[in-house]
């Protein structure tokens, strides 16, 4: 059994035709679909770790075969030193992996870690794609880890000695303590108080009344100051910024319920409820634990981006050539970067190239640098190597800047909290308005009820309920969704996504795969099989995204090839000069073109005039016709707008059925297009997987990226597609607007229950202990509901995917 | 009913135990992946012969 499905054995990438390379493993041969790919199979296999495709549930990322040893500068000291902590005269170094995408590939890369020699410890952890690898320098190096990672076809990063993982970490560990209190707390109260309850009723010996209220009083005490201490710090915080948010009714009726608990235990009269403040501080904070893993969860991309700044650089200075680390580079300096590397700064070519922006621009297809063009750092530079002057270092780029930015969208306050806050301040005058005027008419009738009236006022209108209905729905509906591989990022998202009625597709990478493929092939005066192997040849050796269509075609040898960027490639095949590429580039070797040409083709040519053209097409996703089906009887208009020419778009439109679609749009047509929308009275959702969608998704109602696109899209978008798939949006929205009516239901449940109770409390007909059964009860219908919501979407399972247990037990 | 002077002070005991177990647990990582251990189970039952270690 294989995750791959009917794909290559390794990466699941579809097997271009013709190709015939295999790897055997347990005595079969199984097909893969490039050297790369079949290398890292075998190095899997000899290492004796073949169990890794029986228990993976996601696909191998493709290897790139490193021409240039890249990781050998990392054993430089001065390179090393900023990167590497020491622990007990071990070296300990933290890794961001990329590519890491399952559970066996932590296993495969901790397996083949272990057994280099060296390694003390390896702990590779799948859910943040981080590994800590603790070795003995004396024995191997850093280069070494590096590489034998980088040979299994993931990408490590080194993300230094410390970083703000380990701050998640410690925050995510204190918050479980928290939990682990209140909870354990919650429980033992709650036995207690049930044996109070019935003594209420049926009667119980008065000395154990007391007891058993003093052991709640001793429970609760730890719950309410230890566990409960984020409320009041976020209350004091909330009250010094002359504000009265969320935490602050909170504060106010957990603090008194303990307070009068407290006291009428030790006066040996009254109520207590201590079994409502630990429930409650218990139910709270499990609402904020989950809040906090997906918080953490979407902030580790934003992080991830800055790391696709290489460390080290190829600085020219006094004619020769000496890598140092990217920190030593100023404006001004000169360096040369290698086909496939990232630039470290943003600079001007002194030679043309073709930059691979795609991680900031979403353009998946790389860009023209001729002389003298300005190049970011971060992009890849896919053309030629290439001398760069520096313009701009560090925190001054482009990059630093995009991510900046991002930062700052990321800690703003959604307008619902906002409007939640404003309510809640509201609300919380009122009842302490409300609670105080029933304290002065009840002094003034009869004082010997007062403080029991006005108690059973605060606790029974405590806004439990109210300040427990929109978050506990957001956040059931958020695990639900996370479940299915839908990462909300922001909490008003889901609001949004339920009131959305327009969906907007970038075509490139959404809605297609974003991998070329050989569509047509015209030949003129030779056999297809020799087009293109002669086209394969050439081919081979170019770092273009096109070329990747003629990838695993059986190829003829080529001699001196020369890349010529933006136009094509030249090169001897058979001892005969061909050139592949755009029409005018084949047409100064090939001579006039033929009428009948394609433009939008690529072109083969010799000296003896056109051979052959390729057209290239884009595959649509599987699923993508019915996901518009599906979106289209929720009741959502579907509208592409895409980059790209007109003819590529309206083929993609007509094959999913979306019947509005605009071609060639730049960024800024994209935005006054969501902008017309959004005037209309549309609201917009807007699915997209690059940066240059950024503007356009921050300017939708709601956003959409997918997982695969670029690192920031994801940082930026209100919603992430983990899966790089999009079935899982339908569900979305559905579970979306059931979120929106379950939270509705909670506010409209909890409003009565004010509103009935509030006069019923201040007459004085109330007990306090009914009260606060009224109130606990109230507050876990209003729980209940919203986790309804977390129970309602399985996960979706993954075509060629099987069911996660059955893997192992199939295979064995 | 005296008995309960003895039993409940005893639960809050075990439960303070079993709290300070839990704490150790948290601070010893044991919460912080909780999803490949239980791969690692399955996986590592059957010990393959390595290229690095001969046999």
């Amino acid at each position: 059994m294989n995750a791959a499905g009917s794909g290559c054995f390794h990466c699941g990438e579809p097997i271009p035709s013709g190709v015939l390379t295999t790897v055997t493993l347990d005595g079969q041969s199984k097909p893969v679909c490039c050297i790369g790919c079949r290398a890292a199979a075998e190095m899997i296999r000899d290492a004796g770790l073949g169990d890794y495709y029986r228990f993976r549930t996601a696909a191998a990322p493709r290897p790139q075969l490193d021409a240039d040893d890249v990781w050998s500068t990392y054993d430089r000291p001065e390179v090393q030193a900023p990167l590497v902590g020491h622990e007990g005269g071990l070296q300990v170094v933290n890794l961001l992996i990329e590519g890491l995408r399952c559970s066996a590939c932590s296993w495969l890369i901790g397996e083949r870690l272990d057994r280099l020699a060296g390694i003390a410890r390896a702990n590779v952890n799948p859910a943040t794609a981080r590994a800590q690898v603790a070795f003995d320098a004396s024995r191997t190096s850093l280069a070494a880890v590096l590489r034998s990672i980088a040979a299994l076809g993931y990408r490590p990063h080194v993300l230094g000695a410390t970083d703000t993982l380990e701050v998640a970490t410690r925050e995510r560990r204190l918050a479980l303590k928290r939990l682990a209190v209140a909870g354990f707390g919650m429980m033992q109260v709650m036995m207690i108080a049930t044996a109070l309850y019935v003594g209420a009723v049926d009667g119980i010996d008065p000395v154990i009344r007391e007891y058993m209220r003093i052991i709640c009083l001793v429970v609760t005490t730890p719950v309410l100051f230890y566990s409960g201490r984020p409320f009041f710090a976020g209350a004091a915080a909330s009250l010094r910024a002359r504000h009265i948010g969320m935490d602050v009714p909170v504060s106010i009726g957990i603090g008194l319920a303990f307070v009068a608990s407290a006291w009428n235990t030790f006066l040996h009269r009254g109520e207590v409820y201590f079994d409502s403040v630990t429930m409650f501080i218990f139910l709270l904070l499990l609402g904020r634990y989950v809040e906090m893993l997906a918080r953490h969860r979407a902030g580790s991309t934003a992080e991830a981006l800055l790391r696709l700044v290489p460390a080290t650089a190829m600085r020219i200075a006094d004619g020769r050539r000496e890598r140092v680390p990217v920190a030593q580079l100023a404006a001004g300096d000169r360096i040369w970067v290698l086909v496939g590397e990232c630039f470290p700064a943003d600079g001007l070519a002194h030679s043309a190239t073709e930059a691979d922006e795609a991680l900031l621009t979403g353009e998946s297809l790389p860009v023209a640098k001729p002389v003298g063009a300005r190049v970011i750092a971060g992009a890849l530079n896919r053309g030629a190597p290439v001398e760069i002057e520096l313009t701009a270092v560090g925190q001054s780029t482009v990059l630093a800047g995009i991510v900046r930015l991002l930062e700052r969208a990321q800690t703003e306050r959604p307008r619902i909290a906002r409007l939640a806050d404003r309510a809640a301040a509201w609300f919380v005058s009122r009842v302490l308005l409300g609670a105080a005027v029933v304290a002065a008419v009840w002094l003034y009738i009869d004082p010997s009820r007062a403080f029991e009236a006005t108690l059973a006022v605060l606790v029974v209108t405590c806004p439990c309920a109210l300040s427990l209905a929109t978050p506990t729905a957001i956040t059931a509906a958020t695990a639900a969704l996370a479940r299915a591989g839908l990462l909300v990022t922001r909490p008003d998202a889901l609001e949004s996504l339920a009131q959305a009625d327009t969906v907007l597709f970038d075509k490139t990478g959404t809605l297609t795969l974003g991998h070329p493929q050989l569509e047509r092939v015209t030949t003129r005066g030779v056999p297809r099989e020799m087009a293109l192997a002669i086209a394969a040849a050439l081919e081979r050796g170019s770092e273009h995204p096109l070329s990747q269509a003629f990838d695993g075609i059986v190829a003829a040898p080529a001699e001196d090839p020369s890349i010529h960027p933006g136009q094509g490639v030249e090169g001897r095949v058979h001892g005969r000069r061909y050139r592949i590429g755009t029409p005018a580039f084949v047409a100064s070797l090939a001579g006039a073109p033929p009428a009948d040409l394609v433009e939008s083709a690529i072109h083969l040519g010799g000296d003896d005039g056109w051979l052959a053209s390729f057209e290239l097409g884009d595959t649509l996703r599987p699923q993508a016709a019915e996901l518009v089906r599906e979106l289209q009887s929720l009741g959502i208009t579907p509208l592409i707008a895409s980059g790209d020419h007109a003819a590529a778009v309206g083929a993609t439109a007509a094959q999913v059925g979306i019947t509005q679609w605009h071609a060639r749009l730049l960024p800024a047509d994209k935005l006054a297009l969501i902008g017309s929308l959004r005037e209309r009275g549309a609201r917009v959702l807007a699915v997209g997987d690059g940066i240059n969608d950024a503007p356009t998704l921050r300017a939708a109602s709601v956003s959409l990226a997918l997982g695969t696109g670029s690192a920031l899209a994801q940082a930026s978008a209100d919603l992430v597609a983990l899966r790089g798939d999009l079935t899982t949006l339908p569900t979305a929205v559905r579970l979306a607007r059931r979120t929106a009516t379950v939270i509705r239901q909670n506010l409209v449940w909890s409003a009565t229950y004010n509103v009935i109770a509030l006069p019923v409390a201040a007459l004085g007909l109330v007990p306090p202990w009914l009260a606060a059964v009224g109130m606990s009860i109230s507050s876990l219908l209003v729980v209940l509901n919203a986790l309804r919501l977390a129970r309602g979407t399985a996960p979706p399972r993954q075509p060629g995917r099987p069911p996660l247990l059955a893997t192992p037990l199939a295979a064995t | 009913m005296s008995i309960l002077f003895v039993m409940i002070p005893l639960g809050l005991v075990l439960v303070g135990f079993a709290l300070w177990a839990f704490f150790w647990a948290v601070g010893d990582g044991q919460f912080d992946d909780l999803e490949s251990p239980g791969w690692s189970v399955v996986a590592d039952d059957k010990p393959a012969p390595t290229v690095e270690e001969p046999q």
